[in-house]
Order: C-alpha cells, then structure tokens, then sequence
C-alpha cells in the first residue's frame, strides 16, 4: 500500500505555497512514496522513555548585551526587493477582493 | 616548483611571506588557470576577478606597511556559493536567488577576510546544499576533475573540484550530512566537518539548521587546520555558536605528519562494514587500516547499532527543518518573483515564485518535511526521528569511552556517472551513508584520501568526538603522512 497519495502530496503542495503542475503530482508522488517507505524504518526504534534530541548544543537562552550596533540601511535592507515602495516591501494584494470590498 | 597552482596553501603562504611572491601574483595564477579550465570543470558559479585582485593588492600593500600577517596572508581560496558575500552574488545553487547580491558579508567571508586569504569566486553546488552530485544544481552539474564524465560529489562539488583541478588551494564548504566531506572523498582532497556549533552560521544560507557547519576543504591536512583554525571559534551573532576556543587543529596536524599514532585508539563501526559499500571501496579501507596499525594505531571493532537508523532519521529532520527555513523565499524580500500581474493575490504569487523558483529536490524536500511536521504525522516521523537521533548520540557517547575516534570509508562508492542517481531520490541520498551519523550527533569528522578504487580517489573518514576536532586532524594527517597525497590526470 502507498504510504501517500497523489492527494495528499496535493494538498502537500498548496501547504507548501508550491504551483506544482499536474505531471510533477504524479512524478512527487510516487517519489515521496518511496523516501516515506524508507524513513519510515525509525518507527518503532526508540522506547517511549527515550526523549528527543532538537539540537547537538546544550545551550539555552543565548543572550547579549541590549546595546545598539551597526545595521543595514533601509536602501541595503530594500537593494535585493522584487519591489519597494517609500521605503518598504512592495507586495501583491494580500486580501482576497470580496473581502477587501 | 614553479608553478604556484600546484602548491599548497602552506607553501604559498611562505613564498609570499619571503616575499619570493606576491599576492597579486598568486591571484593571478590562480585567475589563469580558472580560466584555462573552469570551462571543463565548472566549479565556479562566478569568478570575482575584479575583487580577488583588489585584495590580493591589499595584502601586499598591508604586507609592505609592515603589518603582521596571519599563516594564510596571500592564499587564495574560494567560497563555497551558500555563504553571503557583501555585493558578490549570491545564489545557492537556485534560480531563487539569481542575481542576488547579499548586502552583508557571512562571519566565514569576514574572517578569511581578516586572515588575508583572497577570495577568487563562489564555487558550485546542489541547490540549497541538497544533493551528492552538483546535480541537483539549477546552473548544471560541476564535473569531477579525475573523470569529466563523473560527479564531483555534493553538494561542495564545486568547492572539491576547484581544489582537485588546481583552481584554487583552499575552499570553504558546508555540511549539513556529508557536503563536505563526500565530496572531499570522490576528488582525492581533504574535508573537514568542524563540531557543530564550532564554525559560525551567520550569513549561511540555512538548509537544516541544527546540522549544517561551514567548514575547511583542501589538498593537505595541514592547509585544511589552518583554514579551520582562521574561520573557527565563537561568533555572538550566531546564538548556536560554542563559546569555547577552537581545539589546536593545526598543532595536531603538525604532530600527526610525524606519521606516529602510538596510543592513539580508533575504532572501525561493525555496522559499516556490511555491503553498504562497494568492494573497492571497502579495499581500500582495509589497506589503510593496516597503514594506520604500522603507524602504532591500536584499531577496535565497535559496534554502533543506531547508525542504521541514521539515513532515515536524517532524512527527516533535514527536510523538515528545510521545509521552515525555506519559507522565507516568498518573492517578498529577495530574490524571484513571478506572476504579479496586479490581479493575483499575494499567495498566488509566492507559489508560482517558489513553483518557478526551486528545482525538484528541493520541492520534494520541503513537500517531505511538510509532511513530517503535520498534525497527525509528527509523532510517528518527526518525534521518532529526534528519539533517533538521541540513540545515534549514545552510540557515539559509548564509543568514544572506548576509542579516540572512529574511522570508516567516507562514502559507499566512488564517483559515480553523471545521470547514474538522479532518476531515483533515494539512490542519491546512499551517498551520505556514512557520513551522517556525525551530524546527527555534532561532532567532528574529516574525509582524507586513502587510495584508489577502479583509478578513482577513495576517502577515509575520522569521527572525533564533540569540541576534539583536533583528534581527527591528527589521524588524517599521520595517514596523509603514509599515504600521500592524490594527483588527478591533467585535464
């Protein structure tokens, strides 16, 4: 049996703002059914009691200084924008138009 | 020897310091021969011919001030094209960044910087460091210079071919589950994974943050501690930084280049040892492990029975931390974007720019890790592979109680064809097999030429354990003493 279907990597798709077309569904699906067949191995490997490891470096709450320093300019900041406006991100409309009106 | 290109770092570094050479000269060796070859090769996505040259300017102008130096003043060195480079561009192997020039440079860049090496280009990769072939690369596959129909290895092919092809003595990589060393391994050079946490990730592109450390590549264990040594250490602006110093990498290279390991305990992981690997593969391993027991090495066999579990923990926890990391590339602040007609809405328009902008293991990827991380799915993948990666961590815990350090091949097999994996993922995805354990747990590991296998460079692998980088530094370089190094044909 699958362990997705060429559903869910639809749905996979649009959670991961991805426009795939209708051939890379069928290409993605049955590709991620394999790697998920496969990761799948580290099911069952540790006991309940075992606890998880996030990160290799014991190290929590890195903090420094609260002191000012030198940063980008808004000009530095904008250079590599698709699109600025006065200063800021230019960006397509983010409301959908019957809930805008 | 007259040409400076076949030199290593250490000896031009000395040439220049005598004042025999000079910088600009260096560079602009280093210059001719990238354009003799970098046409067959194609390690470098750009050469900053304009920039390496003004630095190499400086480092004499700074040089004939009177000014102290470090050990590298004058080497030139290329960047792997996943660090930012203030004003160079920028790319990560992907069409999402194109034409991307970084208004910052990364701590790595600063530092080789302030060490006096030259930069002479960003060098070639899979896309987002995804990938063991340059394959996966959205400006076409770097070329291993042993075999021009091979891969160099991945995802610092680019990185390992410059230094195979003499473009470059130096070269910095990154290695998020073997892009440093695997491709250190298929071109018979030197790379080193530091500890993670020992080499800072600011101004790394992030692939799978808890993973990925920029590191050294080189021809010589000795170039390669020396480049450690001028890259690593603490960074406050990296808040996954170690705040400890460096180990004496190159002291210890100095010592194992004596060729004596006398008291020196290494242990060979029994789970490596199955048909993972090729025979060759597996020959020439065994050779050197002779090599390393003449040289007073005492070998034990350790048994790491979570290793096996390494692959598919990995190939969890990468993707889903990428599949996070990555949603910054919306078409909002850098890089692409595409279909903003003024009609589609912003959602419309991120998802035909990420559609357009990221090739297909990069998509599968970030599909994978979405995955990983739904409700529903996170306990049985997620949570079962960070339980994993606690067992891994024991394993390697338990063996270093025993051993200094553990040895295997760096990889499965040699360079293999171009074309030969990319029909099927998973296939590509072997290639790590050795070498991800290591970043599971956070340690250190080196890959160092140790033979041939079918007239193709074979790796030998050292893992130390956590912040004992210099461990392994020692192990390579007592084998590099023996072995020699490794010269491709002439292109």
């Amino acid at each position: 049996m699958a362990a997705i279907s060429r559903e869910e990597v639809a749905h996979l798709a649009r959670l991961s703002r991805l426009a795939v077309t209708e051939e890379e569904l069928d290409t993605f699906a049955g590709q991620l059914d394999v790697i998920l067949q496969a990761v799948a191995q580290v099911g069952g490997v540790a006991a309940a009691d075992i606890p998880p490891t996030s990160h290799s470096v014991p190290l929590t709450n890195v903090l420094r200084e609260d002191v000012v320093t030198p940063c980008l300019t808004p000009e530095e900041a904008l250079s590599g924008a698709p699109d600025a406006e006065q200063q800021r991100f230019r960006v397509p409309r983010i409301l959908d138009e019957d809930v805008a009106s | 020897m007259t040409d400076v290109t076949a030199m290593t770092a250490t000896q031009i570094a000395g040439l220049v310091a005598a004042g025999e050479t000079s910088a600009v000269e260096v560079t602009q060796a280093h210059l001719d021969r990238i354009a003799a070859v970098d046409e067959q090769v194609r390690a470098f996505l750009h050469v900053d011919t304009e920039g390496a040259l003004a630095a190499a300017r400086d480092v004499d102008a700074r040089r004939a001030a009177g000014e102290e130096l470090g050990p590298l003043a004058g080497v030139p060195v290329a960047v792997k094209d996943v660090l930012t480079t203030r004003g160079v561009p920028t790319t990560v192997g992907s069409k999402i960044l194109e034409g991307w020039r970084p208004p910052y440079d990364s701590t790595i860049v600063q530092r080789l910087r302030a060490a006096g090496t030259v930069m002479l280009g960003k060098t070639n990769m899979d896309e987002f460091a995804m990938g063991s072939s340059t394959e996966y690369s959205a400006y076409g596959a770097t070329r291993n210079p042993w075999d021009t129909d091979r891969i160099p290895g991945g995802s610092g092919g680019g990185s390992a071919a410059a230094l195979a092809a003499y473009e470059a003595p130096l070269a910095i990589g990154s290695d998020t589950g073997g892009s440093i060393r695997q491709p250190g391994a298929v071109t018979g050079t030197v790379g080193a994974k530091p500890t993670y946490g020992g080499t800072s990730r600011y101004g790394l592109v992030a692939f799978s943050s808890s993973l990925d450390t920029p590191g050294p590549c080189a021809r010589t264990v000795l170039d390669a501690a020396l480049l450690h040594a001028a890259i690593g250490g603490h960074d406050p602006r990296d808040s996954t930084s170690i705040p400890a110093p460096v180990p004496d990498v190159v002291a210890a290279a100095k010592l194992g280049a004596t060729g004596d390991l006398g008291g020196v305990r290494l242990g060979i992981v029994t789970e490596f040892g199955g048909e993972g690997a090729e025979p060759g593969v597996m020959a020439a391993f065994n050779e050197a492990v002779d090599t390393l027991t003449k040289l007073g090495a005492e070998i034990v066999e350790i048994s790491c029975p979570h290793f096996q579990y390494a692959l598919p923990a990995y190939y969890l926890i990468a993707p889903s931390e990428c599949s996070s990391n990555l949603a910054r590339f919306d078409g909002v602040r850098f890089g692409l974007r595409v279909g903003d007609d003024g009609n589609r809405s912003l959602e419309e328009v991120m998802s035909l720019t990420r559609e357009a902008g990221f090739g297909p293991e990069v998509k599968r990827r970030i599909m994978l890790g979405t995955y990983a991380l739904s409700s529903g799915y996170y306990d049985a993948y997620y949570g079962q592979a960070q339980k994993v990666r606690t067992l891994i961590t024991r394993d390697f815990t338990a063996a270093f109680e025993r051993v200094d350090a553990l040895i295997s091949p760096t990889t499965p097999f040699v360079a293999f064809p171009l074309g030969a994996r990319t029909s099927d993922p998973y296939q590509m995805y072997l290639a790590d097999l050795f070498t991800i354990p290591t970043n599971l747990y956070g340690g250190p590991g080196i890959s160092v030429p140790c033979g041939l296998s079918e007239g193709l460079p074979v790796g030998l692998q050292v893992m130390a354990p956590t912040m004992a980088d210099d461990r392994m530094y020692r192990v390579a370089a007592a084998l590099e003493s023996a072995v020699g190094t490794l010269t491709p044909p002439a292109l």
